[in-house]
């Protein structure tokens, strides 16, 4: 079979919606599309923008949180503070590594951040990948050997958020950090729409990155594998899928979106704190439940959905309340159609 | 430090502890009885604390506070005097309550859900309350805080010696609390708690509600923190949205129900007893180890080591079965 909860094809999702579909349903919608359209002469089209670029750094965290909801089915509460580390472990190499190795970061085009960003990203991104696996390997697999419910899982990473968070703050202190900064430019668009440089190096690495997520999972055989073992991880095993190679590659890929995730928004916030990446949870988990947990596509779209939605209420409602308008989205989410846009999550 | 000093040193430690045995006895009803999992207490800590404060403090003199926009009806309740710190006891119980709503919503959304989205919903809620504290400064003074949460039976008893007469209140609560949670999980309910814990589908099986349990535990669970709550607010006297920050108003309670003994309420006391020994213990270490980080960073070593190597805690769960049924 080639379509999964894991990986609903096209024609599955939209089999998926017709199910069910009452006129109720199209009412509904039309409702919503027509208030979206009615809205967008009231909007600034600013903060549209700047909700594209803030969604395409929770898809990234998103997309990875899914995964390992969906393959090893439970809810990594440590994942916000996976993207801290990898935001903070690249500070490291861009502040202390590489300067000590005679590369000093100097402007790279338009971007806030020069090139030794661009060196940096990889390492920090491959540390937090090593640090994710080791995690496997010391506590999870443990836990899970030991046939534990999932949520006793949660609870772990419970402990394994508090004390990555702790280790930050060890080395770190709770001060605010930045990235070298190179440049302040702004590119200026009609309608008033202002787009710093950095953003379309986001939405460039996002795309990128999706778009190897979905390669890795329909075009190799450890996609295969990962599908299997999100659908039945009983039957993946016992027809001959190496399902701890599964469950190391979806560390791997978690991990590292999440690192990546938390280096773009140290870039696109221009500052670095500890509990960034917990602070951040609200929104990528209301964005895998509005996708259907375990299904990558669902939780793109929810996490453009909530970037945008977040950050056009600003225009209304005190934009520190952002977080909170996430939070709404997703109870209202659970209320109306518990299993995500897109249905086929499990619930 | 002399004998006095050591001793009033110990008065407010125990009232400290005794306040996080309240909340570590409300997670153990949550997490250690039915198994449900609230990464959100810090939202229950500051509901119950604010909730408390806000019905017993008088509005300050406008003078006193420049930018003080704290007033409005709720605080005009404080004119009245009700006389023997009735308010007092308004106040917990008006914690108690609004906790209690905010769980049944809270819960009823989510618990008949996957068991995680509960986590999920608990965290926003804590976020949503600390945010709501912080930015709507006409409810309680924003960031800078609400001052002058007055004492119990303050005026019975001079200033000096007033932690000792609160020691006592706390203590007391504390009792209450733990009668009230022991009775509760040892009677018939408390039974089919723990059988949903272990295996929701034979609980359904057996003709048990699984959604109506669970949601009763988690309002009594919630209850129970709103109580330590507002017992918090009359003890530091001062709160602000910083007060709630998740290290101390959460990780530190899931610490201490871990350490102590999930799904033992005796243990839930102790282990609060200990992790605050820890914690405020070792601020008198030299150098490295007093650094706060490093507390920060035990905790959450603290909880994975209990799961992987002692999941039951220091005291554990008394096994409850008939005699002879765990026979193989």
């Amino acid at each position: 079979m080639n379509q999964s909860a894991l990986n609903p094809g096209l024609r599955d999702i939209v089999r998926r919606i017709a199910l069910g579909w009452t006129p109720a349903h199209t009412t509904i919608a039309i409702v919503v599309i027509a208030a979206a359209i009615g809205f967008l002469p009231f909007v600034k089209m600013g903060l549209v923008v700047n909700g594209v670029f803030l969604g395409a750094i929770i898809a990234l965290g998103a997309v990875g949180l899914t995964l390992i909801y969906g393959i090893l089915n439970f809810a990594n509460v440590a994942h916000g503070d996976y993207m801290t580390m990898g935001a903070y472990a690249t500070l490291f190499v861009v502040g202390s590594l590489l300067p000590r190795l005679g590369i000093e970061s100097s402007g790279l085009g338009p971007f806030s951040f020069g090139y030794s960003l661009l060196i940096a990203l990889p390492i920090g991104v491959a540390a937090i990948v090593i640090l994710a696996i080791a995690l496997e390997v010391a506590v999870y697999r443990r836990l899970r050997n030991r046939g534990v419910n999932a949520v006793v899982l949660a609870m772990a990473s419970l402990g394994v958020a508090i004390a990555l968070r702790g280790l930050v703050q060890m080395i770190w202190g709770g001060a605010t950090y930045q990235y070298p900064r190179e440049s302040r430019q702004v590119f200026q668009l009609p309608m008033d729409v202002r787009v710093p440089p950095d953003a379309i190096f986001i939405m460039v690495v996002t795309v990128v990155l999706v778009a190897g997520v979905y390669l890795v999972l329909n075009r190799t055989r450890m996609g295969k594998a990962m599908r299997a073992t999100a659908d039945n991880p009983d039957l993946a095993l016992v027809s001959g899928i190496d399902t701890r190679r599964v469950v190391w590659w979806t560390w791997a890929m978690g991990a590292a979106l999440a690192a990546t995730a938390g280096i773009l928004l140290a870039v696109f916030q221009a500052q670095l704190q500890p509990i960034m990446g917990w602070r951040f949870l609200i929104p990528l988990f209301a964005a895998v439940i509005l996708g259907g947990i375990g299904n990558p596509y669902g939780a793109l779209v929810a996490a453009f959905l909530i970037g945008v939605t977040s950050e056009v209420s600003t225009q209304w409602i005190n934009p520190s309340y952002k977080p909170a308008v996430a939070f709404a989205m997703m109870i209202g989410m659970l209320l109306v159609r518990p299993r995500g846009i897109f249905g086929g999550g499990r619930n | 430090m002399d004998v006095i000093g050591i001793f009033n040193y110990g008065v407010g430690f125990v009232i400290m502890a005794g306040i996080y045995a309240i909340f570590a006895l409300g997670l153990n009803i949550h997490w250690g009885f039915t198994g449900l999992f609230n990464i959100g207490i810090a939202g229950f800590f500051a509901l119950g604390a604010y909730t408390a404060a806000l019905l017993t403090t008088q509005p300050p003199d406008p003078a006193q506070f420049e930018d003080f926009r704290f007033g409005g009806n709720w605080s005009e309740i404080g004119y009245l005097d009700l006389g023997f710190d009735l308010w007092f006891f308004l106040g917990i119980a008006a914690a108690a309550v609004v906790c209690g709503v905010i769980a049944l919503v809270i819960g009823y959304v989510t618990l008949r859900l996957r068991d995680d989205y509960l986590a999920i919903a608990t965290l926003g809620i804590a976020e949503t309350v600390r945010l709501f504290f912080l930015n709507e400064k006409w409810v309680a003074n924003g960031s800078k805080g609400l001052y002058r949460i007055p004492e119990f039976l303050g005026h019975v008893v001079s200033p000096e010696n007033y932690d000792y007469l609160y020691l006592a209140v706390v203590l007391a609560a504390l009792g209450v609390v733990f009668l009230a949670a022991q009775r509760a999980v040892q009677s018939p309910w408390g039974r089919v708690l723990r059988g949903i814990r272990e295996d929701e589908t034979a609980a359904a099986a057996s003709g048990k509600d699984v959604f109506r349990f669970k949601l009763q535990a988690f309002i009594l669970g919630a209850v129970i923190m709103g109580i330590g709550g507002a017992l918090f607010a009359h003890h530091i006297r001062f709160l602000s949205p910083l007060t709630f920050d998740p290290l101390l108003a959460t990780f530190v309670i899931w610490a201490m129900l871990m350490v102590g003994g999930s799904g033992n309420n005796r243990g839930a006391v102790l282990g609060a007893f200990v992790v605050w020994g820890i914690w405020t213990g070792t601020q008198f270490l030299p150098g490295f180890f007093a650094d706060p980080n490093l507390r920060f960073f035990m905790i959450g070593v603290l909880i994975v080591a209990a799961i992987l190597l002692r999941p039951g805690g220091i005291l554990g769960e008394t096994r409850r079965i008939a005699r002879g049924a765990d026979r193989e």
